[in-house]
């Protein structure tokens, strides 16, 4: 027997702070290790990346193409002064859908024979419009009407019927996703209102509405990313946008880098917002998968 | 006369019969059980009772009203009847609080303060003041349960109905929410409850009903019922409870 606290420790069993000390670091290594290896590999790959396009025969002309500086510093600020268009046109748009599919939902889930005309038309809708490209509502609705009213004010131009059109289209969506919301609330948490006596309405307005549409956040944000992308179709009505703005300058230089310029916008505002969405799904499903073990 | 009476009630759900000729009256401040197997027809006979099924013949007369009446509006008759389910069926997305005044601020059109009020004393006596700004997600079971049964009797109902409240608890939490059953009856509230407590059924029943397939098989006072069952359906229902274990 030894008189070191090393002996001393082989014969009580060992605490268990310095275990996990050592544990922790293990972990630190192994992360470090990790961030280091991530680090090095990304750069070998994109100094790859970079050696293999640049020794491309044709890659001047690509970059000349696509990815010109003058041409860049020029058209961004036009570019971004049109693409305020587009972020007014979402930011109108995107509360009209939210109402308009709620109330379509409702529509379609209603019992009553009386508004059994409503149930019918809702339906109908929904299916016509979902059965469309967005893009041909755009022409048959943006073109159609506006050459039907043939009237000079705000609300005969392209710019509102090219809204309209997107609120139609895209509330056919988003009454989809409101009335598999509505559907997944279980049966129970009517009849507990119902046995209170609340009525039907008073049911859906405190009661089911509100944890339909908790719900339903996640799958709605999915929309409206494609929402804030199909904004830019209003542009083939002629309202200068993000994309007609960069397709004019494109006309005039012969240069593409326009186009990405817009590109690199709607990409800033749509990963922001899928990465939301991504973090509400999330979130939904650890409260979920909570839920279900209690 | 009676304050609920069943008259050759019968209900199928398809070509199933789950409610089979049911004859039964209710006395005010009885508390009546009813017992038998999964499946007899407990839950049905009590959702039938607050109209959230309709019955296909036969009567159901409430406080000296028909109110199986085919076509009746069903909203005054629920709130004068209070139901407490077996998975609780509190709305998780509102307070205690909140669920229990939703009702009476929006039925009964009672002033927010005075249904806060009212609801937070009810709260307190039955031990939940310190869960009226919770979640129901932060309570437990028999605080859940308990909750429910608050969010009834804050309708101020003339009976109410106790479907199995204490199944889905653990053991531990039962006694809690039988002994809120207890203050209940003390306080002369009409009751009509299915469970599958048969001790329980014993202790708090002045009527026990052993249903068989839909049907009332054996109808008597605890006593006959558990010490001297005349139908071989009760005794057999009764053996097989105590074999396992529930009595
Ligand atoms: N909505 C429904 N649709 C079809 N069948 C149903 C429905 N509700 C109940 N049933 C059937 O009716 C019968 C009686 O069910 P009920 O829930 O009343 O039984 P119970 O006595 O309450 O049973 P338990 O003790 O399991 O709660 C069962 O066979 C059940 O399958
Ligand atoms: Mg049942």
């Amino acid at each position: 027997m030894t008189r070191t606290d090393d002996g001393a420790g082989a014969d009580a069993p060992a605490p268990s702070a310095p275990e996990r000390t050592r544990r922790q670091q293990y972990e630190r290594r192994q992360l470090v290790r990790s961030i280091v290896t991530a680090a090095l590999s990304t750069i070998a790959f994109a100094a790859l990346l970079v050696f293999v396009v640049s020794r491309q025969e044709r890659w001047p002309d690509v970059r000349d193409a696509f990815f010109d500086g003058g041409v860049f510093g020029d058209s961004f600020r036009p570019i971004l002064e049109a693409f305020w268009l587009d972020v007014r046109i979402f930011l109108v748009c995107a509360p009209c859908i939210l109402v308009f599919g709620l109330l379509v939902s409702l529509a379609r889930s209603t019992r009553s024979p009386v508004l059994f005309p409503v149930r019918a038309l809702a339906t109908v809708y929904v299916d016509l419009t979902r059965g469309v490209p967005v893009i041909l509502w755009i022409n048959l609705i943006g073109f159609g009407v506006v050459a039907l009213l043939s009237s000079r004010s705000f609300f005969g131009g392209y710019l509102f019927w090219g809204g309209v059109t997107l609120v139609w289209t895209y509330s056919a969506y988003v009454s989809e996703v409101f009335r598999a919301g509505i559907e997944s609330i279980h049966e129970s948490q009517r009849a507990g209102a119902r046995s209170l006596g609340l009525s039907t309405w008073q049911t859906n307005r405190h009661v089911v509405i509100p944890q339909a549409v908790r719900r339903v956040v996640p799958p709605l944000m999915n929309d409206f990313v494609s929402l804030q992308k199909d904004v830019a179709l209003v542009s083939l009505l002629g309202p200068v946008e993000a994309l007609r703005r960069a397709d004019v300058i494109q006309d005039r230089t012969f240069n593409f880098t326009p186009f990405v310029v817009a590109a690199l916008m709607f990409v800033s505002v749509s990963i922001p917002l899928t990465r939301l969405a991504d973090h509400l799904m999330a979130k939904e499903r650890r409260r979920m998968s909570g839920t279900a073990v209690r | 006369m009676s304050l609920l009476s069943y008259r050759r009630v019968r209900k199928s759900f398809g070509t199933r019969v789950v409610l089979d000729s049911i004859d039964l009256e209710v006395d005010r401040g009885q508390v009546i059980t009813l017992i038998g197997a999964s499946g007899s027809g407990k839950s049905t006979l009590l959702r039938c009772t607050n109209l959230l099924e309709p019955i296909d013949d036969g009567e159901i007369w409430f406080d000296g009203v028909d109110i199986s009446e085919p076509g009746r509006k069903p909203d005054p008759v629920r709130r004068r009847i209070g139901m407490v389910f077996q998975s609780f069926n509190l709305f998780p997305h509102m307070t205690v609080l909140e669920n229990v005044t939703l009702a009476p601020r929006k039925v009964l059109g009672r002033h927010r303060r005075d249904a806060d009020d009212r609801a937070r004393a009810m709260l307190d006596r039955f031990g939940l003041a310190d869960k009226a700004d919770d979640y129901p997600d932060r309570c437990s079971g028999g605080q859940q349960q308990r909750v429910a049964i608050v969010r009834a009797l804050q309708m101020d109902p003339e009976v109410m109905l106790l479907d199995e409240i204490t199944s889905a608890l653990d053991p531990e939490l039962v006694g809690e929410v039988l002994e809120v059953v207890r203050g209940l009856r003390g306080q002369g509230m009409t009751m009509l409850l299915a469970t599958h407590e048969m001790a329980f059924a014993r202790e708090i029943s002045d009527q026990v009903c052993f249903l068989k397939d839909g049907r009332i098989h054996e109808h008597g006072s605890p006593e006959q019922i558990f010490t001297m069952p005349a139908r071989q359906e009760t005794r057999d229902f009764l053996a097989r409870v105590i074999a396992s274990g529930r009595m």
